[in-house]
């Protein structure tokens, strides 16, 4: 199926100039906690990208049935079974992976990404665009996530996806892992970065200053 | 169709919670047996860590059934319940929860290795977030530790969760439950520091409350099999 410009917008738009985290600043609760190392960032990515994606689709496919009273409550209970539902298959076909990410993976109901795409987009849009858009944005909150995991795991254990990559030598020369980067508060600080260098290459995002 | 009258918010609200609970309890039964066969092998992947064996999800079933010779419960006492042997998930020893106030009895798992006897117990207990738990395999002296394994529920990524890392079970090899002819567990101090009054080994920097958690589980765990293993140590 061929994109046409405005599907792309939808589709690409969440990664740099709508990125949920970067721009729209939700999602951080979760970014902050699941990224002390790599291997859960990636896989935490994975599933939001799952559950953003599905749960779009089925909110744009039900929106003209819902009523507005209870539509909040109805997004919830789409998105709490479809975590559900992962964690369950999780279980069931990659024990290990489910294991990894433990409360993660409940988690991930409570993301405002999730509820900010269902009421900002799918409600109003059709499934197709819907889905473009869900993955947008799971992939726009995923690389945040992989890349504040990278420099975690890297500065905080010298390791990746929990192979050592710093050398001994290192070690014995004095160096030490840096053990605050194992704290949240780091976190914020390496996302805080990632947006003080979006902000300035992306220079029309910028707030007035009097 | 008027969406936004009070029967009609009812009834969607009503069928909607019967096509989730439905969709949601078929998911479950349908996958049920799948689970439940994944943990019985991530059970046997712990109790052969604690061997210091690691096997893969799919040769763990026969390396278990090689190396477990029996398994059975046994009382506070530490005297075998009669009717309880057997090692397969369905029997007693592996289907007991520790902790479980409706328990029968302590379950321990004997196995035969590089010649010797060696006795499997589980240990519980509490982290910082929630569950930990473990297995110890100790020596038929009833005092010498022959390995350890850790599992956690939801402990910090890098800090407390480290406590399932073969490093830090693997400092338990070789210590002694027992001091002087007395039950005294095995303490998990500061890196740095040291218990002269019992054995220990090094606990986490910065996963300080887990390590604590660790501690107060050997103790409290152990302790349930102190008659179990001084009768060991006596023989």
């Amino acid at each position: 199926m061929a994109l046409n410009s405005k599907t792309k917008a939808v589709l690409l738009g969440p990664l740099s100039k709508n990125n949920p985290i970067l721009v729209q600043v939700l999602g951080i609760c979760s970014a902050l906690a699941v990224t002390s190392k790599l291997e859960p960032s990636l896989v935490m990515a994975i599933a939001v990208i799952i559950v953003t994606a599905f749960s779009n689709v089925i909110i744009s496919l039900l929106r003209k049935s819902i009523p507005n009273r209870i539509r909040i409550i109805v997004q919830l209970v789409v998105v709490a079974s479809l975590v559900t539902i992962v964690s369950e298959v999780l279980k069931a076909f990659s024990y290990d992976v489910n294991k990894q990410l433990s409360v993660f993976v409940g988690l991930i109901v409570t993301n405002c990404i999730l509820m900010g795409r269902l009421e900002a987009f799918a409600l109003g849009n059709g499934p197709w665009p819907s889905f473009l858009d869900g993955i947008g944005n799971g992939l726009g909150y995923g690389w945040i996530l992989v890349v504040t995991g990278f420099f975690r795991e890297l500065l905080g254990s010298g390791e990746l996806m929990g192979y050592q990559v710093v050398p001994q030598a290192f070690y014995d020369a004095g160096y030490e892992n840096n053990g605050l980067m194992m704290l949240a508060p780091m976190a914020v600080l390496i996302v805080a970065c990632i947006i003080w260098v979006h902000r300035s290459k992306n220079k029309d995002l910028q707030e007035e200053t009097n | 169709m008027n969406r936004e009258s009070n029967g009609y918010t009812i009834i969607y609200a009503a069928v909607m919670v019967i096509i989730v609970a439905l969709g949601l309890s078929f998911t479950h039964q349908a996958l049920l047996d799948k689970q439940i066969a994944n943990e019985n092998i991530d059970k046997m992947q712990q109790l052969l860590r604690s061997l210091n064996i690691t096997a893969g999800a799919d040769e763990a079933e026969t390396r278990y059934s090689e190396l477990v010779t029996n398994a059975y419960l046994i009382t506070d006492e530490g005297e075998k319940i009669e009717g309880t042997e057997g090692t397969t998930p369905e029997d007693p020893a592996f289907s007991t929860e520790l902790g479980d106030p409706t328990a029968k009895g302590l379950p321990v798992y004997e196995v035969s290795i590089d010649g010797k006897n060696v006795y499997i117990i589980p240990m519980n207990g509490a982290g910082l977030w929630g569950a930990i738990w473990g297995y110890l395999a100790v020596e038929d002296d009833g005092s010498t530790i022959y390995g350890a394994d850790f599992g956690h529920a939801g402990e910090t990524p890098g800090l407390g969760a480290e406590i399932a890392e073969r490093s830090f079970g693997n400092q338990f090899e070789g210590k002694e439950i027992f001091k002087n002819g007395n039950f005294a567990s095995i303490a998990v101090v500061k890196p740095g520091q040291v218990d002269t009054r019992r054995d220990y080994v090094d606990g986490i920097s910065g996963g300080t409350i887990t390590s604590q958690g660790v501690d107060k589980m050997l103790l409290n765990s152990v302790g349930k099999y102190e008659n179990f293993l001084t009768k060991l140590n006596r023989n």
